[in-house]
């Protein structure tokens, strides 16, 4: 799927994301993964392996050290989108 | 914000395990009798849960070399390989290796972990790409974080879904470096390397095996994964451990010549102490009789056959394949910590695993057979299974 701009990109963490975590939780851009969302690490693993089947790229887990929430993660996405 | 706050949900969690009865993560094995049996407070246990898959921890002519070597070396090297940390007996065992995996040289570390930090972290530095299977051990994640490199991971024993992602990397698969392991330690299961060498073949890369739990189990001569599938020609560097099938502690790497301009650069090897004497007289009479004789990896496998059906049998789900390694995968964590107690209950220690050590979020009782268990310990292994069942 082509993910014509940022919003379209965060939009599709977080609907992913509302498949990871607990019922009840409610995820905003801004949510911490961990501490508000209650994420473990194997569903963060999780969530990157749905990304990158669906924008069809590679991603290096390295970027975990600086992403606390949805839109973080978005952030470290988009510039491997024009890699890849 | 205190110290140690970050960890209070940890402690809160622990808490939980230690207040409801025997705890499973750290337990004390009060005495141990032999490779198979030992004392966890006043029951006597069958040891089936260890990675002593020979079961030559209690190796007369093992001891005897080790009793010799703390006699006449002393306790310790008290330094580093890189300074007065090599003995002669470092560098025999090194050659010893070498001679076994009929490669032109061996590294001997302090322990496996520190084996695969000190390779791959050297190696895997800032400029370089690292592909891993997901189920890896935390040793190699650790070493692809410390060395900087840019870490990508596949599907645990995906071979298309690593060639996918060596596709992505264009120009950079050409020093790509693939890691998987030999048998994984908790399922129990292998790489498929026969498709990640033909992947390297097409693409470019360098492969690493650790053969941590593959190691004197695997191949004609106990080599491992690698001699077993006959890659060897194809791997680059093949990492292992002493505290397995060696049953003592301290790892190795080897490899073609260049691997040992490592010794040089490896802060992993060069800023910690050498293993021991006594630990390095241990490994060579190992290593000795992995290399003269199959007749420990034969009864390994034959116990690993019967109780993988023996449980098979009582309708436990298990790992894909047959191994020394039988995971138990349990539906929730509370069954499986009440299973794992139920089982010390009744004479049997596993390892309870629960995620995030364990893979893709399952609880397993994770048993491991040894080539010293008797036939009737097996039994009575499958037996305590089927008492739970009952």
């Amino acid at each position: 799927m082509a993910m014509e701009n940022q919003q379209q990109l965060l939009d599709y963490v977080i609907d992913c994301l509302g498949q990871l975590v607990a019922a009840g939780k409610v995820v905003k851009p801004d949510s911490d993964l961990v501490n508000d969302l209650g994420l473990e690490s194997v569903n963060v693993m999780r969530l990157l392996m749905m990304l990158e089947d669906e924008l069809d790229i590679s991603i290096p887990i390295n970027i975990l050290m600086h992403v606390k929430t949805p839109e973080q993660l978005v952030a470290a996405i988009e510039p491997l989108l024009g890699d890849q | 914000m205190g110290l140690y706050d970050k960890f209070s949900r940890l402690v809160e969690e622990r808490q939980q395990f230690q207040l409801s009865g025997l705890n499973p993560f750290g337990t004390c094995i009060d005495e141990i009798y032999s490779a198979t049996e030992g004392r966890i407070g006043d029951k006597k246990i069958i040891l089936a849960g260890s990675n002593n898959y020979l079961g030559l921890t209690f190796d007369a002519e093992s001891i005897k070399e080790s009793q010799e070597a703390l006699a006449k070396q002393g306790t310790g090297t008290t330094g580093s390989r890189m300074a007065n940390g090599t003995f002669g007996a470092h560098l025999a065992l090194e050659q010893e290796l070498a001679a076994f995996f009929d490669q032109p040289t061996a590294i001997v570390f302090s322990t496996g972990y520190t084996a695969n930090l000190g390779i791959i972290s050297t190696l895997a530095s800032h400029d370089a790409v690292v592909i891993i299977d997901e189920d890896s051990h935390a040793s190699i994640y650790d070493a692809c974080a410390l060395g900087g490199a840019q870490i990508i991971r596949f599907r645990h024993n995906d071979a298309k879904d690593l060639e996918r992602r060596m596709q992505r990397l264009g120009e950079k698969a050409k020093d790509a470096i693939i890691i998987v392991e030999g048998i994984y330690s908790m399922l129990g299961d292998v790489a498929p390397l026969k498709e990640i060498v033909d992947i390297k073949r097409r693409l470019g890369g360098y492969i690493l095996v650790d053969e941590a739990h593959s190691f004197g189990v695997m191949g004609p001569t106990g080599r491992g994964l690698v001699e077993e599938l006959g890659v060897e020609d194809d791997i680059d560097i093949i990492l292992g451990t002493f505290s397995k099938s060696l049953a003592a502690i301290g790892g190795f790497a080897v490899g073609g010549k260049q691997l040992d301009v490592l010794r040089y650069c490896s802060r992993p090897y060069i800023f910690t102490a050498s293993p021991s004497p006594a630990s390095i007289a241990s490994v060579r009479a190992s290593l000795r009789q992995i290399a003269h004789s199959t007749e420990l990896r034969d009864k390994l496998w034959e116990n690993a056959h019967r109780l993988y059906q023996g449980l098979s049998a009582l309708g436990y789900k298990l790992g894909e394949r047959v191994s020394p390694v039988v995971p138990v995968m349990i539906e929730s964590k509370e069954l499986g910590l009440n299973m794992w107690r139920g089982l010390v209950e009744k004479g049997v220690y596993v390892n309870l695993v629960l995620p995030p050590a364990s893979p893709f979020g399952m609880t397993l009782l994770r048993c491991s057979v040894n080539a010293a268990h008797s036939f009737e310990q097996i039994d009575a292994i499958i037996e305590a299974f089927a008492e739970l069942k009952a």
